[in-house]
């Protein structure tokens, strides 16, 4: 009746994971009961769960990309801790536990922390910086977040409920086929990736059509933001990527349910075709993540330098220069797999001509500033840092491109501390700079500066003090994911990096605080105008959030900075432009489709890991069913009455005569 | 883990195993604790010392760049502030074809100059490379198991599990196999890894150059004991080398096939070990499977297929 499903499946005799478990379950139920007793659940259940609009669900993203950034430093402590303690000693983490935690720490960050943050932040940015309502494709988008929800879920709960993969964030067969890896581990993690990797596909498809497709009048592709851009690209990439992902792992299933022999040790299965394809995703997947960081340094960098991006074709073509060219290296993740001298030269020069492109990125950051009157607010600091981090973190990947070197370095923490500080100096400083930057533009207050650069000072500095001594470790010799060890000149690296995670704590605490603080002083920090920053692109000509149809006449754009053009003309004539005719407004009514298609989904993927068929069958049944019941609705929209359009636009051009009107004053004074 | 004491089969010595740091190792092989080290920066090798080199050529390659390029960015980002009216102000300056020119061309000559070393690197520290033409080389086949290495001395006749003791200044000709999942065969000072994969063979060259005790590991995560796949690389003198393979040979049981199947089960940290004689074709049948791949786990906490465990 329950498959593989017992009592022994929970590990009562482990404290700490029942203990942690229990702690989580404790503050879902309470901020449950505190939802339930405030009478919050039907405006969250209209406003959030169901809601298909394009900021919401952004919104949402970053909220569950935060909780899991949690999570993942939560196994991130207990990692460094264990190595400062199991140096000639078994620490406290057995094997079958400390292997769960490294895995379940890169494949949270990666696929629920990194990536729902860069999707949460394109959400709520591309549609707004286009000029346009929503994205192509609403409820599709909803139903999108639902799925990584419930990728994020089922992952979550395996902490409880069975056990998480111990392969690495990366299965490598044959550790991962059934005969060396027979629990459920391995299953949670194929199948919580299946899931949210539909979704993550369907966000690809979504988004270049969105961005192809719906742009404002006027908008060539020369005239798109450079966010937009990057969002472009990094879609593209999904949309070629996540299909070899999904079709990988789908192989890896088939092994291990269907005795196929795609990968096994016996009947002609090949492990290096698995090595081969889940790099030929995970290569791109690494430019997935950082262009749209780069989208955002671009933005932030011209915004807070009062300038215009320097190169904005030069920025364009680099992109989809790396775009292209990240498909074409994919083996410098095994030159230690025995490919020969010319395969591994050629994929080596491949690798480090991606540097060309990221080069040019760098230096026209650099020149954007020359000549610029830079303020130093939190996301511009965040971008600041980024250079200096992301130049240091570029070079050590370059040099493990260089095969003989990498013939020494793979797999040390060497390439540990590189791909962190790509990673956290690129797009988790990116996602920050981006948080902070268009947080005032979704909630309409700004973030406490204070707090905000604690975090900055607490998250440059604890990276550099956790992973320079990586890197020494790593050149020590010191390969990854080791439970215990011995050798002596390792500990005192150790030791540093603990220190740097806590440091990184204290950027944890920042961060709360940060948020605690603002919304607390929401009064002060109230953004009025709707362009706290003196912004340059479309977005910033909405108030602060933004009604739901965006915009309540549709831009028309005559150049790459159309805010920035409309606000100079109306500071030189001192006055806004003509009162626009307004018209009624269609936008999508909301659905509850993707948040019942998550719960199935989320129902089946745990009934598939505990091989309870007639719950598969039954969720499956349910999806489907809720696939056709959303087809058959005969209403898919609401019209906002023109009154209403016209009430929201003229408090909105209210605020900007009044900004327009201060300006004046202070300008002539 | 607790570093177990164990008798040295070269000089009957007491040898602490697992660990470079703090040996108190025989009379024949005499490193000094301050020579002994898991650097690579450190190499005791050809292939190390010349990968080291490559190392330190590209890097300083990328440092003529990014230094400056660091130096620039924050001193950009500090005299353009906004509170510094001195600074020159060009609110609209965002196109330069001569600067355009300049910051696609940088970057390109380094990897100019970088794909240079790659190429060259790659073909001369091939691992599959030989590093002499003609002349004496020890051959050495590795097999990895679940959590152990087996080393085979094919012209010798002996096999050992943990140690692997070869002669210093001779070339070392490795093939490589897995009998179950996969691993890396590692010795920093020494120079490259490879991987090691169950019905496939890999080729590694390798030198000590000086007599010493070496760091070896493995790099590729291969499951719950994988911090105990480690082991100590003991290149000693010439002499040395022949006195322990007739030790070898005197005594340890017979590594058959049967012998195989039974240190072929997962176990944690088994004790060096040495084996008398072998059967000739065992590294050929594991890698033609005519013996069966390591078996998996086989207890665990509700059952193995639900969170396996290793048998301690």
């Amino acid at each position: 009746m329950l498959g593989k499903l017992s009592w022994a499946a929970i590990p009562w005799d482990q404290p700490i994971p029942l203990l942690a478990a229990s702690v989580v379950a404790l503050a879902m139920l309470a901020v449950l009961g505190w939802v339930l007793a405030r009478g919050y659940l039907p405006y969250l259940w209209r406003e959030w769960i169901t809601s298909v609009d394009h900021k919401r669900i952004g919104v949402m993203y970053i909220l569950l990309a935060l909780v899991m950034l949690f999570r993942g430093f939560i196994d991130a402590v207990m990692m460094r801790s264990q190595q400062v303690l199991a140096f000639h000693a078994p620490g406290y983490l057995p094997p079958e536990h400390y292997d769960q935690i490294f895995s379940a720490h890169g494949t949270i960050m990666i696929f629920f922390g990194a990536m729902p943050f860069v999707i949460g932040l394109m959400n709520f940015v591309v549609p707004l910086q286009l000029g346009v309502r929503d994205v192509a494709f609403p409820t599709l988008n909803s139903t999108s977040f639902w799925l990584t929800a419930a990728g994020a879920l089922l992952v979550n709960v395996s902490l409880v409920i069975g056990e998480f993969a111990r392969t690495g964030w990366l299965p490598y067969p044959p550790l991962s086929e059934i005969t060396y890896s027979p629990g459920v581990g391995v299953d949670y993690y194929l199948w919580a990736l299946e899931i949210s990797g539909i979704g993550t596909l369907m966000t690809g498809i979504n988004f270049v059509t969105t961005i192809l497709k719906t742009r404002a009048h006027g908008m060539n592709y020369l005239r798109m933001p450079m966010f937009c851009w990057t969002a472009l690209s990094s879609n593209l990439l999904i949309v070629a990527a996540f299909p070899v992902l999904a079709a990988t792992l789908a192989m890896l299933l088939l092994d291990r349910y269907l005795g196929f022999h795609f990968f096994s040790n016996t009947g002609g299965g090949n492990m290096m075709m698995f090595v081969n394809l889940i790099w030929a995703w995970g290569h791109p997947e690494v430019y997935i993540l950082v262009l749209p960081a780069f989208g955002v340094f671009s933005e932030v960098i011209s915004t807070f330098s009062r300038k215009p991006l320097f190169g904005y074709r030069s920025m364009v073509a680099a992109t989809l220069f790396i775009c292209l060219v990240s498909f074409m290296v994919w083996l410098h993740h095994f030159f230690t797999m025995g490919a020969g001298a010319d395969v591994n030269a050629a994929f080596g020069i491949a690798t480090s001509i991606i540097a060309v492109g990221t080069g040019v990125k760098i230096y026209n950051w650099v020149f954007t500033m020359y000549g610029g009157r830079i303020r130093f607010r939190t996301p511009m600091l965040w971008s600041i840092g980024f250079i200096v981090t992301f130049v240091i973190g570029g070079m050590t990947g370059v040099l493990l491109a260089v095969p003989p070197a990498d013939f020494q370095l793979h797999n040390s923490l060497f390439l540990v501390a590189h791909f962190h500080n790509v990673i956290i100096g690129g797009v988790l400083f990116g996602a920050f700079a981006g948080f902070i930057y268009w947080f005032p533009k979704a909630f309409g207050f700004s973030l406490d500066e204070a707090s905000g650069k604690a975090a900055f000072w607490f998250s440059i500095s604890g990276f550099y003090v956790t992973f320079v001594p990586l890197y020494i470790a790593g050149l020590l010799g010191m390969t990854r994911r080791l439970q215990h060890y011995d050798v002596a000149e390792w500990r005192p690296w150790m030791l540093v990096a603990a220190f740097g995670v806590l440091l990184t704590f204290g950027a944890l605490v920042a961060q709360v605080v940060q948020i605690v603080v603002s919304i607390r002083r929401r009064a002060q920090l109230r953004d009025t105008t709707g362009d706290p920053w003196d912004g340059r692109s479309l977005e910033w000509a909405t108030p602060s959030p933004p009604p739901a149809f965006n915009f309540a006449v549709l831009p028309d754009v005559a150049d790459a900075e159309p805010y920035w053009r409309a606000k100079q003309r109306a500071i030189e004539s001192q006055q806004l432009a003509a009162e626009p005719g307004y018209q009624p407004i269609e936008m999508p009514r909301n659905s509850p489709t993707g948040f019942i298609t998550g719960f199935f989904a989320t129902i089946t993927g745990f009934a598939l890991v505990w091989h309870i068929w007639w719950l598969v069958i039954a969720g499956l049944v349910a999806a489907y069913a809720v696939f056709v019941w959303f087809a058959w609705r005969d209403v898919a929209e609401y019209v906002i009455p023109v009154e209403e359009v016209a009430r929201i636009d003229r408090a909105r051009r209210q605020a900007r005569a009044a900004w327009l009107a201060a300006h004046a004053r202070e300008s002539s004074g | 883990m607790p570093h177990k004491q164990q008798v040295s089969p070269v000089a009957g010595r007491r040898v602490r195993v697992g660990c470079c740091a703090g040996l108190t190792a025989g009379v024949t092989l005499a490193p000094s604790a301050a020579e002994c080290s898991t650097s690579i920066l450190q190499p005791a090798g050809p292939v190390a010392a010349t990968e080291r080199l490559v190392l330190l050529d590209a890097l300083t390659i990328m440092l003529v760049i990014v230094v400056p390029t660091i130096i620039v960015a924050l001193a950009f980002a500090w005299w353009f502030r906004e509170s510094n009216r001195r600074a020159r102000h060009l609110p609209e300056w965002a196109y330069s074809g001569q600067l355009e020119l300049l910051v696609w061309s940088i970057p390109a000559l380094v990897v100019f100059f970088l794909g240079g070393v790659i190429w060259l690197g790659s073909h001369s520290l091939d691992p599959a490379r030989p590093l002499r033409a003609a002349g004496p080389q020890l051959e050495v086949q590795v097999v990895s198991l679940d959590w152990k290495w087996l080393f085979i001395y094919p012209s010798q006749g002996i096999a050992s599990v943990n140690e692997l003791v070869v002669p210093a200044g001779v070339p070392l000709h490795f093939t490589l196999t897995s009998a179950s999942v996969m691993n890396a065969f590692f010795v920093p000072q020494l120079g490259s890894m490879i991987y090691v994969m169950h019905g496939m063979v890999t080729q590694l060259n390798l030198q000590a150059d000086r007599a010493g005790e070496f760091y070896g590991e493995s790099a590729q995560f291969s499951g719950d004991g994988f911090s105990d796949m480690h082991f100590v690389l003991r290149a000693v003198p010439a002499a040395a080398f022949t006195r322990w393979v007739e030790a070898t040979r005197g005594g340890g049981p017979r590594l058959d096939r049967a012998a195989y199947g039974a240190l072929a089960v997962q176990s944690r940290n088994p004790a060096p070990s040495t084996w008398r004689s072998i059967d000739p074709d065992l590294f050929q049948a594991i890698v033609t499977q005519q013996l069966p791949p390591g078996p998996g786990p086989e207890t665990g906490r509700g059952s193995p297929a639900v969170h396996p465990r290793t048998r301690e």
